[in-house]
């Protein structure tokens, strides 16, 4: 019985592949890299395609379902592409008791997302957070990437819409 | 590296700082990051060039510098003068008032309570130390506790001094770290590992990012020293993916730590080894259990497993492995340089030391502090955290997160320790303080928690999966006016059985906001299912 194996070879000759066989080539394709291999699949392509979860699960001699199991145990992990612009908001417990709770719901009944949910027309994600650890700052938001406290609906809205109307005009 | 070699880099970097008249600290972590505390810095930089080194000034950028919500901070070393809300525009007169008066509107008052009640011993290095430069730890004795274990200590020794100083778990429970040392190194087994759980998941809880973003060589060092007391020739750092800021400073200490042979292969000349490797989380509050976490490292699922055997026996890959949470590791350097008695002198009888809070909420002073144990929940509040502001009530404080408790008003007094906490039904937790006044609902607050403990729990165990589902659409129906007499009999009846039955510490102590709202604020509850009104006004009734 032949026993030597041939590594696939990735899906696409996209650069961002050899991010992902860096790490993977990091941890020697040990399984326990799984974790480490999803989170550079997700930095680099914003998500984690089935595409991607085959071809970890190949390189790694995983099995897919195991892959699968990981990739939608852990919150951080997400299997759907992001909109253009994310926001998260904090639902720690200091954010809570001063009000996060209003802010999402100031934006589901002004852009129709609840958090986890895209915009129909894929311009914003709502996410929420368990804690960012930015208590001092609460209630706190998070701006495609951009830590802002101290936020009230009113403002976040603000922020939200000059993303939308921005480039609704086509001058992003 | 020798440790006449670490005294050279240590000497130097003195004289080093030393040729500037003045020195200017900004806030670099998260906090003032995010208020753009890099801007201020680079003004300040600006300006201290455009007066053509006549000044004589180094701008240095620091980690946290404590009051969080006044970011972003500045402070002078030399006078101790503390600037609050700094913007670029306040470059200018910060650096013309070197040497003469500060600038007083933006002067942040340090002889308050805030900062004169604390003691600092993890936090000693926070807001004066570059946690980019291996060399500014250095500098403030950095790793030569590391050395000293080395060069003039046996393992056991080192052992001694951490069972001796009495420290014990900063993650929540408090287990003896001695003991727990003392069990790892003794279990037989080749390879040792030794694991840092910086996954700190609880809800309002900031202490160990701040550790890790504004002193990370101290909690390398620490768990340097942890390697060579149990046996241990590698550690992983297990740190939340949120938290990209710690991640980033902690893969520069490392690399500068192996750097200047303080980690890596026969680190001064002997034959200790000791590697670091980080592990990111992917958001699995569940991950903060230990099992659950070495589950994680493995690259599956993270769920717990029954114990024991405990992970100081079999952990990670089945060898022996010490798990302790950042604070814990950050307390050992400073014990080892003055000895476990010094230690031992902080703090209460059975709760030595200090504990860092992350006091938020509704309180005038947010922000991380330091404070010895046995000082009185009262003292923290109203003292060091300035009181409720805006004139309201205050009614509780929630510590431990999820698996704590609200303290009401009468419970003030107490001295903060692990027995007392536990006797008034929280827990000393890892460190998070809420503050709540008469605007919080109780009822609210429980199923805030239930909720959490409900999407967090990883449905391995039924008690936990289904109980915590139930108990929160209970709590659900009384907050909306909905509730009767039997679904308060029934939550009651469900507390005690999630409690008893569950496989790991998050169902266990899932309970525990119901049960201690529940025993201070019963009228609360009362009041939704009979009155069908929320006292604080924070329910949407539904009759």
């Amino acid at each position: 019985m032949r026993t030597d194996f041939v590594n696939p070879s990735p899906p696409s000759e996209d650069k961002r592949w050899r991010l992902v066989d860096a790490t993977m080539r990091r941890h020697g394709r040990q399984s326990h890299a799984l974790i480490e291999s999803l989170h550079t699949v997700q930095e680099s392509f914003g998500y984690l395609d089935e595409e991607a979860l085959r071809y970890v699960a190949a390189v790694l001699r995983v099995p897919l379902s195991h892959v699968y199991g990981v990739a939608t145990f852990y919150h951080f992990f997400t299997l759907k592409p992001p909109g253009e612009h994310t926001c998260v908001v904090c639902t720690g417990t200091a954010c809570y008791i001063k009000g996060a709770a209003s802010i999402l719901s100031a934006i589901a009944q002004a852009e129709g997302v609840k958090p986890g949910e895209t915009t129909k027309d894929g311009k914003l994600s709502l996410l929420s957070a368990r804690c960012l650890g930015s208590c001092g700052l609460a209630p706190a938001v998070v701006f495609d990437g951009e830590v802002v406290g101290k936020m009230t609906p009113s403002l976040v809205l603000e922020r939200i819409r000059g993303w939308t109307s921005r480039d609704g005009r086509g001058t992003a | 590296m020798t440790v006449e070699e670490l005294h050279d880099i240590a000497m130097s970097e003195r004289e080093a700082q030393g040729e500037y008249l003045h020195h200017i600290h900004v806030c670099m972590a998260a906090g003032c990051l995010s208020s753009r505390s890099d801007k201020v810095k680079e003004a300040l930089e600006a300006e201290v060039k455009r007066c053509n080194g006549e000044k004589k000034c180094l701008v240095k950028g620091v980690g946290c510098m404590g009051p969080c919500a006044a970011g972003p901070l500045v402070s002078v070393a030399e006078t101790g003068t503390m600037y609050r809300g700094v913007t670029p525009e306040d470059a200018a007169d910060i650096v013309q008032s070197l040497g003469k008066e500060p600038v007083s509107r933006l002067v942040y008052p340090t002889d308050t309570p805030f900062t004169q009640r604390q003691v600092k011993v993890v936090l000693e290095n926070s807001g004066k130390i570059d946690p980019e430069r291996i060399e500014d730890y250095i500098a403030a004795d950095g790793y030569s506790a590391l050395l000293q274990a080395l060069t003039s200590m046996t393992p056991a020794e080192v052992i001694e001094q951490i069972v001796r100083s009495g420290l014990r778990g900063r993650g929540g429970a408090g287990f003896p770290t001695g003991l727990k040392w003392t069990t790892v190194a003794k279990a037989n087994g080749g390879r040792k590992f030794v694991i840092c759980n910086a996954d700190e998941g609880d809800p309002g809880a900031f202490m160990d990012r701040s550790v890790l973003e504004s002193d990370p060589h101290r909690v390398l060092e620490g768990m340097a020293i942890a390697g060579y007391a149990v046996g241990a020739s590698q550690g992983y750092i297990y740190v939340r993916a949120e938290y990209p800021l710690a991640i980033k400073r902690l893969r520069t200490a490392i690399r500068q730590a192996e750097r200047q042979g303080l980690l890596g292969n026969n680190i001064s000349d002997t034959q200790f080894s000791f590697h670091v490797d980080l592990r990111l989380g992917a958001g699995a509050f569940v991950c903060g259990e230990e099992t659950a976490l070495i589950a994680s490292i493995e690259g599956k699922r993270g769920t717990p497993r029954p114990r024991p055997p405990f992970p100081a026996e079999s952990g990670l890959w089945g060898d022996p492995t010490l798990i302790n949470n950042v604070e814990t590791f950050a307390n050992v350097p400073p014990i080892i340089r003055n000895g476990g008695e010094w230690f031992a002198r902080i703090g209460t009888e059975k709760s030595k030391g200090t504990k860092v809070f992350a006091l938020a909420g509704r309180v005038v002073n947010t922000g991380l502090i330091e404070v010895p144990m046995g000082i009185t929940l009262r003292e923290i509040v109203y003292d060091i955290g300035g009181g409720v502001p805006d004139g309201r009530q205050f009614k509780a404080v929630q510590t431990g997160g999820p698996s704590g408790g609200c303290i009401p008003e009468q419970h003030l007094d107490m001295p903060v320790d692990y027995e007392s906490l536990v006797q008034v039904g929280s827990i000393m937790g890892s460190g998070g303080m809420i503050v709540m006044d008469e605007t919080s609902c109780m009822v609210d607050v429980a199923r805030y928690f239930m909720e959490f403990c409900m999407t967090e729990s990883c449905g391995k165990c039924i008690p936990c999966r289904v109980g915590t589902a139930h108990m929160f659409d209970l709590l659900t129906k009384i907050s909306e006016g909905r509730a009767t007499a039997d679904d308060l009999a029934l939550l009651e009846e469900l507390c005690d059985l999630v409690q008893n039955t569950s496989l790991c510490g998050l169902g266990i102590t899932a309970p525990n906001p119901v049960l201690s709202t529940l025993r201070y604020f019963r009228d609360e509850y009362l009041a939704h299912i009979t009155e069908r009104t929320c006292p604080a006004g924070a329910c949407q009734m539904r009759r």
